[in-house]
């Protein structure tokens, strides 16, 4: 009975009860979810151009940050710092592009993810040799990132708000919304979708699939720049940031793993909920800690029921 | 020359479906046996069975568990690590709450529970395919990790949080714990992991392998023609998760001789796939392959260095390990998608015909 009015009430009620740290949990919840979405957009890209899941994205995050940290450890001027690591993530790119996917094409899945997997090794070796495995602070100051944090009072209560989350927020939106319009709006986008939509078709009007993967996969470089800045002013740079792309494939699940508008929606509600899961009932109940798997669980419950995820294509199977 | 198999009459269609087919494979398996189980014991140093022959093994019988559901049954699998940990923790609780109990016993029942959690989490397999099954078997090893964090009657209440194998022992021999020797763990491991292996290869054989293999290949076509998609896909959950279990118990109790709960965390899992894939799925030898390379790789680029006397810190070699190691798994998919068994199978095509190609 105890346990029951845990789960279904006290919840309910200390929500009610404090409004003003429920819309702050949201307002975390919302910050994490709009970086799950741009990691899953990534992802998305990725798959949708060339069937590949791509595990290295997490490594790519910490790879991006810890290039930027260290070209700015070497005196180069931050923003400059930022437009050199561009370049290493398409050098990046077009090296994937060249060593690893190209002799893989046509491979079954499996093949490719696994080589994702090895290139994620490879990154990690790669990186602890250049840069050391110790955790670093983000340059947030030098790329003139604010550090305050502005205090509303919802009715008589206390919501802080940081400005670096807002900032995080807004550039999120801007990318995601730079991203649609670079994918609806210009011929390079279009071609993505197409080579999305069917290979064969869009190799026989001439597209590309060379450019095109090397393309997705600097895109997906650009997002984990923007992640690793975003997620490395908040917990420091280290190895430990590679969590955030296993966080990025429940969204992926929910979402559907062919869809952009999945990937956003899929990552703002895994955020919100696996946030309000783990303070209402996660930490009272079950010993707290539970976002390492709530949203892998909440993912695989929508997926009994819809086995493409929310947004996915529809999996038509014939023999 | 040496590999002919001309001559070798067969009169019976059992006989051509026999294990071996060919004199000169059993010729081979014996003399394989014969290192295993006399040699190596005899010459093998203590450094030697705790970095390669006892955790050789036991890899591969991991990936043995893991081959069987992703190669034979063709649904992958990313957790397999947590389902070592719920054998290892099974195990730890009976051998703590029935002492008298008999280790090697206790170790193969412990892959029981495994197996039932296997089914649990296989249960979503019947709707859910490719990736969005692989992201799905996350949740258990995601979920998994963080009970045996947090459900403290697991490891029986210690501030650690850790669990810690005791002294066992049959017959007055110890078997595990600190006072164990490495010889009797490595007799135990081996007789274990043989005893499964040759469960597991007639098995893949039999009637249930071939179900497998069908709902691999096409699972509507193989539901066309009668089977029962279910039960292929829950047994081979089953069959997986416990010798993947068996493999957990032993992993704490004959070579670690503790555990704590991130111990069973995801590299583990992705290390167990590598040894399959790269081993070669859907093979059984693959999984021995694999583990020689994957477990002793590391081993000797440890070595090397110090032998060439290159002078370069150990924190170096495991980074350059961890690049060589990445680099390798790249190499391999490259070359030979099919794994290493497929090497093997393409060396025997050759051998059959040398020295005379023509």
């Amino acid at each position: 009975m105890d346990l029951l009015n845990q789960i279904f009430i006290a919840p309910f009620v200390d929500m009610v009860a404090a409004p003003d740290f429920l819309l702050q949990v949201l307002w975390e919840g919302l910050v994490s979810g709009v970086l799950y979405a741009l990691i899953a957009l990534g992802f998305v890209l990725i798959y949708r151009s060339s069937r590949i899941f791509n595990f290295a994205q997490g490594i790519m995050v910490v790879f991006a940050a810890l290039t930027l940290v260290g070209l700015h450890a070497m005196g180069i001027p931050a923003w400059i710092s930022v437009i050199l690591t561009l370049g290493v993530m398409f050098v990046l790119a077009v090296s994937i592009e060249r060593i690893v996917l190209r002799p893989l094409v046509g491979q079954p899945d499996i093949i490719l993810f696994m080589a994702t997997i090895g290139i994620t090794l490879f990154l990690i070796g790669l990186g602890e040799i250049i840069f050391g495995g110790e955790n670093k602070q983000m340059i947030s100051a030098e790329l003139g990132i604010p550090t305050g944090d502005t205090v509303l009072e919802p009715w008589g209560g206390l919501l802080i708000l940081q400005h670096l989350d807002i900032t995080v927020v807004g550039v999120a939106v801007v990318l995601v919304g730079a991203l649609l319009a670079f994918l609806n709006y210009t011929q390079m986008g279009r071609a993505i979708r197409a080579l999305g939509d069917d290979h064969q078709a869009a190799l026989s009007v001439g597209i590309s699939l060379q450019t095109i993967w090397v393309l997705v996969w600097f895109i997906a470089g650009i997002i984990a720049l923007v992640t690793g800045i975003a997620w490395g002013a908040r917990a420091g740079v280290s190895f430990a940031l590679e969590v955030i792309a296993y966080k990025a494939l429940p969204v992926l699940m929910l979402g559907g793993l062919e869809s952009i508008t999945g990937a956003i929606i899929g990552g703002l509600m895994i955020g919100l909920s696996e946030k309000l899961f783990e303070i209402y009932w996660g930490q009272p109940i079950l010993g707290g800690n539970t976002e390492t798997w709530f949203a892998f669980v909440l993912a695989l419950i929508v997926l009994l029921f819809r086995p493409q995820g929310l947004f996915g294509e529809r999996i038509i199977e014939r023999v | 020359m040496l590999y002919r198999t001309a001559g070798q009459y067969k009169t019976s269609y059992e006989a051509d479906q026999a294990l071996f087919p060919v004199r000169q494979d059993a010729v081979l398996l014996g003399i394989i046996l014969l290192f295993v189980w006399v040699i190596f014991p005899l010459t093998a140093s203590e450094f030697t069975f705790q970095t390669l022959l006892i955790p050789i093994l036991i890899y591969s019988l991991a990936a043995l568990g893991l081959n069987i559901l992703t190669g034979y049954a063709g649904q992958l699998s990313l957790g397999t690590a947590a389902f070592m940990g719920v054998g290892a923790y099974a195990c730890y609780k009976m051998i703590t709450i029935m002492p008298w109990m008999n280790p090697i016993v206790a170790i193969l029942l412990s892959g029981f529970f495994s197996a039932g959690v296997g089914v649990m989490f296989g249960i979503p397999s019947l709707r859910i395919k490719g990736f969005y099954l692989a992201i799905a078997t996350l949740a258990a090893q995601f979920f998994l990790v963080w009970l045996f964090e947090k459900w403290a009657w697991l490891y029986n209440y210690n501030a650690s949080g850790a669990i810690q194998v005791p002294n066992l022992d049959i017959f007055g021999l110890y078997v595990s714990g600190p006072q164990a020797d490495s010889i009797v763990q490595y007799y135990v491991v081996l007789f274990i992991v043989s005893l499964l292996t040759w469960l597991c290869i007639n098995l893949t054989r039999g009637t249930l392998g071939r179900t497998w293999k069908a709902t691999r290949d096409m699972d509507i076509a193989a539901e066309l023609i009668g089977i029962n998609l279910m039960r292929s896909k829950l047994t081979a959950f089953a069959i997986s998760s416990y010798v993947v279990g068996v493999a957990g118990a032993l992993f704490v109790f004959m070579w670690r001789g503790a555990a704590e709960p991130n111990l069973f965390d995801i590299p583990l899992s992705f290390r167990i796939l590598f040894i399959a894939i790269i081993g070669g799925l859907g093979s059984i030898m693959g999984n021995y392959l694999g583990a020689i390379l994957i477990v002793g790789l590391p081993v000797v680029l440890n070595l090397l260095p110090e032998t060439l006397g290159i002078p370069i810190s150990s924190s170096m070699v495991e980074h350059l390990n961890i690049m060589i190691v990445g680099s390798l798994i790249v190499f391999f998919l490259i070359v030979e998608p099919h794994g290493l068994a497929q090497l093997w199978r393409l060396l025997r095509e050759k051998l059959i015909l040398w020295p005379f190609p023509y």
